[in-house]
């Protein structure tokens, strides 16, 4: 039997997908998070509404950054544990294309949930309905960035026991110019200054991840799993 | 040329190399920074603006120079090695590391003890001082995911990838300084032309990075040395030399 790189890669989305609408929890837990970090901020700060619109940007990209890394860990783990990795790894289709089936899927899973819920929490946060467009275009496009880079983290960190702290030291700094660009697009939108000059930013880098992201994710698989 | 390059690959050959060429390294690197340091600090004219606080820079810049050279110089070898399977690279990519981390720390170091009497204050949080300090996370990255393996080789391997990755950094330490509004000066040595200093405030200031990037040549070596041993304690030469 044989199958095309695309249906292989269409068959390694649904079966994430399947798997993870079987344990809900998981898929649950970094969304809350989002919402107990951002929670955070106002009652440690001040509860003030002009206060937090200033710092709603931040708070909210540092949230999302934070609570993508959470969900990142288990990008690999799972099947790395019950041997499925080594499977894809062996099978004839080339381990790049299924690297990247996994990683859309798990953005879709914890970026994409993530940006639906962000009105619930900019809200909180007192950010006018009108920057709404901004930031939701802003966290899409950081979001996946941050899926692509942490495929790579979590693609050198997945054999090892105490990863999740290296894979937040690894992928971090990488996504710092993220957060600059994120907030900033969602800070001007909010003045109502023009924000299309970060969100360019964003786009060029969200393209030249997933262009080259997926290959160094698959050769750092391969030198884990070897 | 080839034969050459296979030979420098060879642990023994490599291990030898490096005993000796770090004295040459060494004896140059005191001459320059010697000369460099006396003339920079005793004979160069204060600068009309920022007076006698300028001479910082003559440890400052060549500092964060071989920031990012060692950086480059840590990717190339890992590079090298993981594409031709050659480990003396490793054994180099991890060498370098520790000294480039050392020499980010420390341009970040001087840099703020030179912002305090200048901008009047230790940090800001401007492009070319984030950048340097991402590249500072970065080295914490590399080093602690070599030691994280149990297997060393693939410790070296996965370091040396996100070495790779991590390269997209060195451009943007570099250019930071034309790209965004930056509270640092922008380049004034390493432009096309003529320099924007004086020759009286340059020849020092070339004279410390010559010597630093000798410098780095020269303990790169001895630590090369270190890691060849440790990494080959098993072969016979290796127990040859130390008499085991």
């Amino acid at each position: 039997m044989s199958v095309g790189v695309l249906e292989a890669m269409s068959l390694v989305v649904r079966r994430e997908m399947r798997l993870a609408f079987r344990r809900p929890d998981q898929l649950l837990q970094p969304l809350v998070f989002f919402l107990i970090v951002t929670t955070l901020f106002p009652l440690s700060l001040s509860p003030e509404l002009s206060l937090l619109r200033d710092m709603a940007p931040g708070v909210l990209w540092v949230a999302a950054l934070l609570s993508s890394l959470l969900s990142l860990e288990t990008l690999f783990k799972g099947d790395a544990e019950d041997g499925t990795l080594e499977q894809l790894t062996l099978s004839a289709q080339p381990l790049v294309a299924i690297v990247i089936a996994k990683t859309i899927a798990h953005w879709l899973l914890s970026g994409a949930a993530l940006v639906l819920m962000s009105p619930l929490v900019a809200t909180a946060l007192a950010i006018p309905v009108g920057a709404f467009p901004t930031m939701l275009a802003s966290l899409a496009l950081g979001t996946l960035t941050l899926s692509w880079l942490g495929a790579i983290g979590a693609g050198l960190t997945v054999g090892l026991r105490r990863g999740s702290v290296l894979l937040s030291l690894i992928v971090l700094p990488l996504a710092m110019p993220l957060l600059i660009f994120g907030a900033s697009a969602t800070d001007r939108a909010i003045g109502g200054e023009g924000s299309a000059g970060a969100l360019y930013f964003l786009a060029a880098l969200c393209v030249f991840t997933c262009t080259l992201a997926p290959f160094a994710a698959a050769a750092a698989l391969r030198i884990t799993l070897e | 040329m080839w034969t050459w390059f296979y030979k420098l690959a060879s642990p023994p050959h490599a291990y030898r190399s490096a005993a000796a060429m770090a004295p040459w390294f060494l004896a140059a690197a005191a001459v320059m920074i010697v000369y460099g340091l006396v003339d920079g600090l005793v004979f160069a004219p204060p600068d009309y603006q920022q007076g006698d606080a300028f001479r910082i820079v003559y440890v400052h810049a060549p500092s964060a120079w071989l920031s990012l050279f060692a950086y480059t110089t840590m990717a190339v070898a890992g590079g090298i090695a993981l594409i031709w399977r050659i480990k003396v690279g490793y054994a180099v990519a991890a060498a370098a590391a520790p000294i480039g981390a050392s020499f980010t720390l420390a341009a970040l170091a001087t840099g703020s003890l030179w912002g305090r009497p200048m901008w009047g204050t230790y940090w800001a949080w401007d492009p070319r001082l984030t950048s340097e300090l991402i590249l500072l996370f970065l080295y914490f990255g590399v080093i602690s995911l070599r030691q994280a393996f149990e297997d060393p080789a693939r410790g070296d391997r996965a370091a040396a990838l996100l070495g790779l990755v991590g390269v997209v950094n060195v451009p943007i330490v570099h250019f930071s300084v034309y790209w965004w509004n930056s509270l640092h000066q922008g380049g004034t040595v390493m432009r096309l032309g003529k320099p924007h200093m004086a020759p009286s405030m340059l020849w020092p200031l070339l004279a410390m990075l010559f010597g630093f990037m000798c410098f780095f040549g020269a303990v790169l070596c001895m630590r090369v040395r270190g890691e060849i041993l440790d990494r080959e304690r098993q072969s016979a030469w290796v127990r040859e030399l130390v008499g085991a």
